[in-house]
């Protein structure tokens, strides 16, 4: 019943129109920053960003308050590396803008080859997916392509209506998912990568054959210097994904990497932050014959950054992130690394900490109170406050529920609203 | 099943009359022993008393600080303050919790085995709609990696359906979640078949330019057309059994065998299907042909007809929240088992679908709780616990045999850290029959297929 005022009270304070102040009062407060988890503190909110963090702030005039009564606040999670927005119903063509699908002859090759696609231009903030990923405490979600092996551009979308990405992020898939599209060989991958990369830096007029002239301007100029990620599972695909990144000189970040935790020093020592799925734990591909439950705990270990992601049901399921999480925990991860691998280690990888992805102050006020333990399934998402802004937790799935949940009125259910 | 006893009793009856059976040119035929049979054997182990733990029954109760002794492996007794045999191993299991061996009705393990790859592709017979003919134990891989995954979340017993391009995809194969080189020795002694079918998108997808069904009315006249062939199939078995197994028997089908055996109600019914409307044609399609539907499965619009489904005594084996990866699967919520549960007489199940949920049903069930408390429903722990035991051994007719802790039953037990239903819970260790096959503590007791040996990328 608690729970249920708590959300009918947030509810009420969204109907102040735009109120982008708030003070939350007696959260316990995690930080998802060096400050780790604060009790009984206060979370003061000013034109949208946090001005002040800690216990018994002052109540600055014309600023709502909010009693949390203890329970927990933490940045909005990250959704995971997801097409949500991008995505409407994953077996229906009609409603799929994420991955390109050039029919540009047999090599395919101009098809594979394209970094200026830029998927978040399909990107549609209406999608019904945005909402139920709110409802399970996602405020941002990194975008995906990966339909080919230089795949193109996704971005980072926060999850509050707009459409602007916080940035383009460039994606690159190596391995089985890609294999059928890129001469049928990892080797093959590795060639037409470092091919492509030299083509777009210094190209041999008259012998330009794997990009077009925007590819080589984007591949060349505009991404050159963003963190790409890459899709990337086996240990062996692993050190040559790394060695590329040196000889090209660009940042990476893996995804994927069922096989990472081999590999856990090398990459703590190069700073090269990891996506993972930690309920990836069986032999699901033959580049994942290394996959286990402790690939998160072995990495944190090591000194690497863990994010994660949902590698299965990544859109309608992104909120499953949150359950990832809570399972490397179970598997040895410390639970202040868990809250990061869903708030500030993705934000960090993503370029994007300087806006989200933490409770500090200069921050954007994205914010989630829970019932509970964060991390644990047993948990929900009590409020949500987006740039400061009370955001009901309402989808079409919570609507369709009540929808049904409603007491007969002699009318068919379609009457109710 | 039901065959059997008529033809003992017919045989009984000409026993009396030796004159005539010794002239008779035309002897009964002897009764089949059914193919494919259990090797099954539980593993012997001594007395095991699990002392001082949070027990939930599965029938609905919950018992604090009590004990559990499982003997000759079975479940001997459950309550405060047992004794235990001399030779009884005790466990102290305070603090922690103890529920029935985790029961999944709906698995593709072993026939769409890890590493998920052509070669293993072994759940979907899409060469024809109607493949009532086809087994999924003929398919299923023993050395699936998933297995022992599963066995660390607590499942024992599990259902291994063929897949849902089919509208009859054929026979279900119900196995004890124990490793072994053969399925026949994983096969749940005395368990009844299952049939599997499928509504909806799969098989107008599959078949749609495969000569059809390209409709949902297609699919509808597609099972129609196959049970009104089934029928005068059984009639003419019935006949011939009834008949003392005289003459010639009639020819026999494979296919029909096994829609006459759902006709009979040998078979228990479970059907993909995830709208509501559809789930209603299909009790219509159960009605027609005079079969029971057992279970509904993934029926993400089960909610809509929570009533209905719980009136015709059919559970529904649902998600905790998969949606829209079909149209048909656009209206899931997360509290669809919850709403599914609630309706008088209903009968709700998680069930998996996944290699990896079949690992962790336990915190399927407790999304299922938390969502439901945002409406203020509350589902306790005790009550919560039969949507992985109980209720799924009832849908797939072993339940007089596991499911719950009652004496008598199969010694098949969870020991697990704290309560089940958190992302925390994990299994301590699994028995299955009273031995216990797996220990998280213990290495040496945790299983690990051949596949993996000698894999050099394995931790």
């Amino acid at each position: 019943m608690k729970r249920h005022l708590l959300t009918i009270g947030l509810l009420a304070m969204a109907s102040v129109a735009d109120a982008q102040n708030v003070l939350i009062k007696n959260a316990t407060v995690h930080t998802a920053s060096a400050k780790g988890s604060l009790n009984n503190a206060d979370v003061l909110v000013q034109g949208g960003i946090i001005r002040a963090v800690g216990p018994n702030l002052a109540n600055p005039a014309n600023v709502p308050v909010f009693d949390a009564r203890g329970l927990p606040l933490t940045p909005g999670l990250f959704g995971g590396i997801s097409d949500i927005g991008l995505e409407e119903i994953s077996q229906e063509e009609t409603t799929r803008d994420a991955n390109l699908d050039l029919k540009t002859g047999e090599s395919g090759l101009i098809e594979n080859l394209r970094p200026e696609f830029d998927a978040t231009l399909a990107y549609n903030p209406r999608s019904t997916l945005l909402a139920v990923a709110r409802v399970g405490g996602m405020t941002y979600t990194a975008l995906g392509t990966s339909g080919a092996l230089l795949a193109g551009q996704g971005g980072v979308m926060r999850l509050d209506g707009g459409d602007e990405p916080m940035r383009r992020t460039p994606y690159i898939i190596i391995g089985n998912n890609s294999l059928g599209q890129s001469g049928a060989s990892r080797a093959a991958q590795f060639m037409l990568l470092e091919q492509a990369f030299k083509e777009a830096r210094a190209p041999t007029p008259g012998d330009e054959r794997l990009l077009t002239s925007a590819g080589r301007r984007v591949l060349g100029q505009e991404i050159l210097s963003d963190r790409f990620l890459v899709y990337v599972n086996r240990e062996a695909d692993i050190r040559q994904v790394l060695k590329l990144a040196a000889s090209q000189g660009i940042r990476v970040a893996l995804v994927g990497a069922a096989e990472a935790w081999r590999l856990a020093d090398t990459l703590a020592t190069r700073n090269i932050p990891v996506f993972i799925d930690a309920m990836d734990n069986l032999p699901a591909s033959f580049d994942q014959l290394g996959a286990t439950g402790n690939n998160a705990a072995l990495l944190q270990r090591a000194g690497v950054s863990v994010s994660f992601f949902n590698g299965n049901d990544a859109s309608h399921n992104a909120r499953k992130v949150r359950q990832i999480a809570g399972n490397a925990v179970a598997e040895g991860l410390p639970w202040q690394a868990g809250l990061a691998g869903i708030t500030s280690a993705p934000a960090k990888a993503l370029g994007v900490d300087a806006r989200i992805g933490s409770i500090e102050v200069g921050k954007t006020a994205d914010l989630v109170l829970w019932t509970g333990d964060p991390l644990d399934v047993a948990s929900t998402a009590a409020g949500m406050w987006l740039a400061g802004k009370a955001t009901p937790l309402v989808s079409r799935q919570t609507l369709l529920r009540d929808r049904y949940l409603a007491p007969d009125n002699g009318l068919p259910r379609a009457y109710r609203q | 099943m039901s065959r059997i006893p008529l033809y003992f009793a017919l045989a009984a009856c000409l026993a009396t009359m030796p004159l005539h059976a010794k002239k008779d040119k035309n002897p009964p035929a002897p009764a089949k022993p059914a193919p494919y049979p259990s090797t099954y054997r539980a593993i012997v182990s001594a007395p095991v008393l699990l002392r001082n733990a949070t027990v939930l029954t599965g029938t609905g109760e919950r018992l604090d600080n009590a004990d559990v002794l499982m003997q000759d492996g079975k479940i001997a007794a459950v309550g405060k303050n047992l004794d235990a045999p001399a030779n009884a191993r005790s466990v102290d299991a305070t603090g922690k919790w103890i529920t029935p061996g985790i029961i999944d009705i709906h698995s593709h393990l072993g026939v769409y085995a890890s590493p998920g790859i052509a070669a293993t592709g072994d759940g979907n017979e899409a060469t024809n709609p109607v493949t009532a003919d086809v087994w999924a134990e003929h398919s299923v891989w023993p050395q699936d990696a998933g297995f022992a995954k599963a066995l660390a979340g607590g499942v024992t017993s599990l259902q291994i359906l063929p897949g849902s391009a089919n509208l009859v995809g054929g026979r279900s194969v119900i196995l004890k979640n124990v490793a072994a080189e053969t399925t026949q020795a994983m096969k749940f002694p005395n368990a009844p078949y299952g049939i599997k079918m499928a509504c909806g998108e799969n098989p107008k997808r599959v078949y749609g330019e495969k000569g059809g069904p390209s409709t949902r009315m297609g699919n509808v006249a597609g099972y129609r057309q196959a049970f009104m062939d089934a029928q005068g199939y059984r009639r003419q078995w019935d006949d011939y059994n009834a008949g003392g197994r005289r003459g010639d028997a009639p020819e026999q089908s494979l296919k029909n065998d096994t829609l006459a055996g759902v006709m009979r109600g040998d078979i228990t019914v479970n059907i993909h299907c995830y709208r509501a409307d559809e789930m209603a044609q299909m009790i219509d399609l159960s009605k027609e042909f005079g079969f029971r539907i057992s279970s509904f499965h993934h029926g993400v619009e089960a909610y809509k007809i929570a009533d209905q489904l719980a009136r015709e005594d059919i559970c529904g084996a649902l998600w905790a929240d998969w949606w829209g990866f079909k149209l048909e699967a656009y209206d899931g919520i997360e509290e669809n088992i919850a709403l599914v549960d609630r309706a008088k007489g209903g009968c709700a199940i998680v069930h998996s679908d996944s290699s990896e949920g079949i690992q962790r049903l336990n915190q399927e069930a407790a999304k299922v709780m938390a969502a439901a408390k945002r409406v203020d429903i509350d589902i306790p722990p005790e009550h919560a616990i039969a949507w992985l035991t109980a209720n799924p051994a009832k849908a797939m007719r072993i339940d007089a045999m596991t499911g719950s802790l009652s004496p008598g039953k199969m010694a098949d037990v969870v020991l697990w850290n704290g309560t089940p239903f958190s992302t925390f819970a994990k299994a301590e260790q699994v028995y299955i029959d009273g031995a216990l096959l797996y220990d998280r503590g213990n290495k040496a007791l945790q299983p690990k297929v051949d596949f993996l040996i000698g894999q050099e990328a394995q931790p």
